[in-house]
């Protein structure tokens, strides 16, 4: 029976730095994937600025609070604007970012074809 | 026909990459934050600077005047530069003076406020930082002008003369 116990405690332990370790991985994704506004060329996660580190403990507190990982996005976009997100939103600015690559892969692709037909 | 199609593909992509080469040389390639983010005041949890006391923020802009809020920190260089201008906007009626004591020692800043004068008429303590992301700031100093629970104005840095006549002129 005590045996059990032990086991049982142990088990729980375990199960509890398992669900604080995701806690973690989340949190460093989010950081990592929001840039750092007063350090130019740094994420969140790279940077010790002050501006930093409480936007780190933000993010630990939004998490435990039960933020999922879109909702912490959207509360700092509301916040800081589109800038503090890494990944570009598709607007009117960034429409030709997002459409280049398929562009190009398209009229390459043409051209590959073109080559072919003529070569036939 | 076919030896045409080239050439062309060739002179709209120059082109195309031209445009958006001159448009951008007008671009600043120096990042300026977004001041007219969000207007509204938002509503937070404020902890008092000598109380200890929490207070909701909307409770500390009901009246109808004007607000500053200036972030500040004893450890804070700017912050010493700005603190004359600040004492002389102590002195209009129509403004109320908030300070958020920016991750600071409560001795050292009461030592900073003995030493330079407190223009504040509240204070409150920030004391990792957490109010002030949750608030929208970017750090020390920073300052926001309220009026009638909207922010009106922002000025990321210290204040200089510059500002403070232009903050004298909207409050007027």
């Amino acid at each position: 029976m005590r045996l059990l116990h032990i086991f049982f405690i142990i088990v729980l332990i375990f199960n509890f730095n398992l669900i604080k370790a995701d806690e973690i991985e989340t949190e460093n994704k989010i950081a990592k994937n929001l840039r750092c506004l007063i350090c130019q060329g740094q994420s969140v996660y790279d940077s010790d600025s002050e501006f930093a580190l409480s936007l780190k403990l933000v993010i630990s507190n939004k998490i435990s609070e039960g933020m999922t990982e879109e909702q912490i996005y959207s509360f700092l976009k509301k916040k800081y604007g589109e800038w503090i997100l890494y990944d570009p939103v598709l607007n009117k600015n960034t429409y030709f970012l997002w459409l280049m690559p398929l562009l190009i892969f398209l009229v390459g692709g043409a051209i590959i074809i073109k080559k072919f037909y003529i070569r036939k | 026909m076919r030896f045409n199609i080239i050439p062309i593909i060739i002179i709209i992509v120059f082109t195309a990459t031209f445009i958006i080469f001159f448009k951008g040389l007008k671009n600043s390639n120096i990042y300026t934050p977004n001041v007219d983010l969000e207007k509204k005041v938002p509503s937070l949890v404020f902890k008092s600077f000598d109380t200890n006391l929490d207070i909701i923020s909307e409770n500390i802009f009901n009246k109808n005047k004007f607000y500053l809020v200036n972030i500040w920190a004893s450890w804070c260089i700017p912050c010493r530069d700005e603190h004359k201008f600040l004492m002389k906007l102590k002195k209009s009626e129509e403004i109320e003076l908030i300070g958020l004591n920016y991750k600071d020692n409560n001795k050292n800043a009461q030592n900073f406020l003995g030493e330079l004068g407190n223009p504040y008429d509240k204070i409150f303590v920030d004391k990792d930082g957490t109010s002030s992301i949750n608030w929208g700031a970017y750090g020390v100093p920073e300052s926001f002008l309220i009026h009638k629970n909207k922010i009106i104005k922002r000025y990321i840095g210290p204040i200089n003369n510059r500002n403070l006549i232009e903050i004298e002129k909207i409050i007027k």
